[in-house]
Formats: structure tokens, C-alpha cells, sequence
């Protein structure tokens, strides 16, 4: 029983990270239409950019915000670069934001090397039933929830929300009532941006960090999106939570080189809910 | 309140608009009229700045609403946002003065844009563009697909409004809505005016009534 209150809370700290890169792809293929498959790097650049700053001497939280500052900067030069011309389409665009991805790994092994890099989180452990373990996970968890509150708080109740809402499904209306339409993408680039930051950040502490660890983070992460219509955060963090939970139950009862296998087949699932609900969602709306 | 001077307008090599010229005073209800694809709509959308110029000039004095073509809702959005995303250009996020104009939107104010009503989005669509507190309003196709009691109660709000002292440029397929409403009008074909006058003019001219206002008049 112990062992599976730890398995379920090292999964919901995992699958946090898998939200939480999730959310950042939905905030952008809300607005954009794009797919963004330079998410995980985000989540990279801002792990290994804590991990410098921790090691020049800044205290901990301040080179935390710092590094998910980098990773919004790193958003919006994504942004730029995959939406700035206006009438990229959205296929093109997914096409840069992974060649960005792959050049990404040049810059970071250039700047860090391909060690795999870590530091600490909140120190301590905690025991909760006869189960233990690392408090960081509390962190992690409530970190996460508080950002799916302030993004159905951003989408729902205020006019920058609202507009972002717009772009996505009018963006002709949007541009009608004034609306910048590229840089609302831009300001989604960025917000994905800090979202990734965010989750490199939190899962540094209890997962070592190389350059390409944006490959585990983006399926995850994706399969958590794709589960939510790339549209619905709330689902996507079902989908994050639900993989990690699924992940970890299968690295403490059976194998733990199946993990990514799990994110695939729950991709997969997901995919094909998805395609089997679009008829009857057709339906509706005629 | 808008000026328009030889405006030449491409979609891509094609010229959609070619020396244009028209104007609408303060006040003003003036009524542009034309068949399918003569580019009435390249119009308005120049004059809202959606789409540029590639020669001549653009003029509008004070604020523009504008109500596109197809009422071009937010549908995920409910009609209280689609309201006050109307006022984003001047941050006017105040909605009580466009649910006095147009009380039937009232008690809809909670309900998803996407689920209303034809007529009902178009009046969401006049409230919105009524948001940006417009000198002057250009409305394309009030009346497309709308039950004709409908397309009346819509036009007796913009006469209010008008008469309220808005400017209107009513861009119209339905020609006898239009040259009933407007006192003066523009006929464009092919991207060329190739009529102007007052309303009663142009409905006495043989050669509007026939392609526009039907055999009968």
C-alpha cells in the first residue's frame, strides 16, 4: 500500500512536468494553430540555465525565476522566427519550431557540454502513510496547480485572456476589432516559453537534465496535450498527471525502460478518442 | 468622414478594386451596392485597415466601427465578450451603452456567440463594432441570410443610429434594402464605380433597376 502512495505521488510530480510542457503547447496552438515541438527545449534551456546560475552563487528562487525568464525570451525568439511573417501557415510553422528544436541541441551542448546536469530542490523528505518520499515533490505539485488556476484565471476572466481566446477562433474578427493578431502569438510563444522554463525548472531536482532530455518532455508532454484537444488545459493536466501516474506504476511494478512506451500507446489512445469523438462533435455544430 | 481617392486594391495579381473614389459626409447614410465579387467587400475591409492600398488614398475622419461580412462572431465567447472585445482598440470595456441601443441583446449577454441566432449575431456584430465608439459605422451585408422581418428590425436601428448622427456606408447585395435606407448611393461592378447618385436617382435609373431592384420597379 506504501509503495503505491509513493508510486502515485512520484507519478503526479512527473506527470506535473508533462502538464505543465503540455499547457505551454495548448497556450500556443489556442492562438496560433501551431504546433510547438521546441517546448521541451525550453524546458532544457531553463534547467541547465538554473544549474549555471546556481553555480555562480545566486540563491535559489531568484536563478529559478531567472531561468524561466530565459525560457519565455526563449519562446518569443521561437515565435519570431516560426509566426513573425504574417501568413506562415500553421504546418510550416510546426516544421521551424522542430528544426529549432534539433538546432537547440548545438547551442546547449556548445554552452554545457552533454553531461547530464542537476541540482537541489527543496530539501528533505516527507512521509505520508508509511509512504516516503522527497518533499521537492510538493513543489512540484503545487507549483503545477497554481498554474492551471492562473491560466483558467488568464483565459476566462481577463481581456488579455480573452483576446488570446479571440485570435484562435476568428482571427480575421480579431484583427476587425483592432486585435494584433502576430503579437498575440508572440505573447503565447512566450507564455509556452515560461511554462516550459517552469517545468525544466521543477524537474531538474529529481531527474537529471541533458541536452536532449526535450525528447522525454515533449511526448509526455504532447500526448498530455493531445488528450486535452491541444485547446483544453484542464484536460491536458489529466492527460500529464494521468501519464506520470501511469509511468510510474510501470517503472515500480514492471519495467522502467517501458516509460516512454507508455506515453506512445496513452498518445496513441488519445489520438484515436480523439478522432472517434470528431464525427459526433460535427454533428453538434451542424 | 471618409474620403476615398483613386484606391486600387490587388489580390495578388488580380486588381479587386481599380480607381475607386467615394466619400461619406458626417451624418451621412450612404448605400454601396454591386453583384457578387464586385468588391464591395475589398472595400470595406480597406476602409477598416484589414487590407492596404497598392495605389490611392484612404481617408476616415474619427473612429470607424466596422460589421463584416458574416457577422464573423467569436463563437467560444459569450455575447458580454464579444461585446467587450469590440472596444479593445480604445479600451472601452463598458457594454451598458450598446445593451441600451440594443436591449434585445440584453438578456443574451450570458449565452455563447456561437449559439445564437443568425440575426441575433449580426445584432452582436453592430453592438461590437458600436463598442469603438465610431463617428462613422460601414456595415457589409446587414441583410445576407436573414429572415426579412429580421433584416427590418436591424435596419430600423441603424436609421436610430444614424439619425442619432452616426455615418453609415451600407454595403449591400440587397439593392431595394440599401436605396430604401440610404439617401445617396455608389453601384460597383468589377471593381469600378460605375453609378453614383442620390437613392431616388439611382432607382430611377434604368439600367440599377434592372440588374439590381428587379423587373417590377
Amino acid at each position: 500500500m506504501s509503495d503505491l502512495l509513493q508510486y502515485l505521488i512520484t507519478g503526479l510530480g512527473g506527470g506535473c512536468a508533462f502538464a505543465l510542457v503540455g499547457s505551454g503547447m495548448v497556450v500556443i496552438h489556442r492562438v496560433t494553430r501551431v504546433v510547438n515541438f521546441a517546448q521541451g527545449s525550453f524546458a532544457v534551456l531553463a534547467a541547465l540555465t538554473t544549474s549555471t546560475l546556481l553555480a555562480t552563487g545566486l540563491p535559489h528562487g531568484v536563478a529559478e525565476l531567472l531561468a524561466v525568464a530565459v525560457g519565455a525570451g526563449a519562446g518569443l525568439l521561437v515565435g519570431l522566427v516560426a509566426i513573425g511573417k504574417p501568413g506562415t501557415p500553421p504546418g510550416a510553422s510546426l516544421i521551424i519550431t522542430l528544426g529549432l528544436a534539433v538546432a537547440a541541441y548545438a547551442v546547449e551542448v556548445l554552452i554545457w557540454g552533454d553531461q547530464p546536469r542537476s541540482f537541489a530542490g527543496v530539501p528533505g523528505a516527507v512521509e505520508l502513510a508509511g509512504a516516503r518520499f522527497q518533499a521537492h515533490y510538493l513543489l512540484i505539485i503545487g507549483a503545477t496547480v497554481a498554474v492551471f488556476v492562473t491560466l483558467a484565471i488568464l483565459f476566462a476572466r481577463t481581456d488579455v485572456g480573452r483576446a488570446l481566446s479571440a485570435c484562435a477562433s476568428n482571427p480575421y474578427a480579431a484583427k476587425v476589432v483592432g486585435i494584433n493578431v502576430t503579437r498575440m502569438g508572440l505573447l503565447s510563444f512566450a507564455v509556452g516559453g515560461a511554462l516550459g522554463g517552469l517545468a525544466g525548472v521543477l524537474v531538474t531536482p529529481i531527474q537529471l537534465v541533458t541536452f536532449d532530455y526535450d525528447v522525454t518532455l515533449i511526448v509526455g508532454g504532447f500526448a498530455a496535450a493531445i488528450l486535452g484537444g491541444l485547446v483544453r488545459p484542464a484536460l491536458t493536466l489529466a492527460g500529464g498527471l494521468l501519464l506520470g501516474v501511469a509511468q510510474a506504476l510501470v517503472a515500480g511494478y514492471g519495467n522502467a525502460a517501458y516509460q516512454l512506451e507508455v506515453a506512445l500507446v496513452l498518445m496513441l489512445a488519445a489520438m484515436i478518442w480523439q478522432a472517434a469523438r470528431q464525427p459526433a462533435a460535427q454533428r453538434e455544430v451542424a | 468622414m471618409i474620403e476615398v481617392r483613386e484606391l486600387t486594391v490587388r489580390h495578388g495579381a488580380a486588381v479587386a478594386l481599380d480607381r475607386v473614389d467615394l466619400t461619406v459626409a458626417a451624418g451621412e447614410m450612404v448605400a454601396l451596392i454591386g453583384p457578387n465579387g464586385a468588391g464591395k467587400s475589398t472595400l470595406a475591409d480597406t476602409l477598416a485597415g484589414i487590407l492596404r492600398p497598392a495605389a490611392g488614398t484612404v481617408a476616415v475622419r474619427g473612429r470607424l466601427g466596422y460589421v463584416p461580412e458574416g457577422r464573423q462572431m467569436f463563437p467560444d465567447l459569450t455575447v458580454d465578450d464579444n461585446l467587450r472585445l469590440g472596444g479593445w482598440a480604445i479600451r472601452n470595456r463598458t457594454t451598458a451603452p450598446v445593451y441600451d441601443i440594443l436591449p434585445r441583446l440584453d438578456p443574451l449577454r450570458r449565452r455563447r456567440a456561437g449559439s445564437l441566432s443568425g440575426g441575433e449575431q449580426q445584432m452582436v456584430a453592430v453592438g461590437r463594432a458600436l463598442m469603438a465608439r465610431p463617428e462613422v459605422l460601414v456595415v457589409d451585408e446587414l441583410s445576407l441570410g436573414l429572415a426579412p422581418l429580421v433584416v427590418a428590425d436591424l435596419a430600423r436601428h441603424l436609421r436610430e443610429l444614424n439619425t442619432d448622427g452616426l455615418a453609415v456606408l451600407l454595403v449591400e447585395q440587397n439593392a431595394r434594402l440599401a436605396l430604401d435606407l440610404c439617401g445617396r448611393g455608389y453601384v460597383l461592378e468589377a471593381g469600378r464605380v460605375v453609378a453614383t447618385g442620390t437613392a431616388a436617382d439611382l432607382a430611377a435609373d434604368p439600367r440599377v433597376a434592372d440588374a439590381y431592384l428587379g423587373a417590377a420597379r
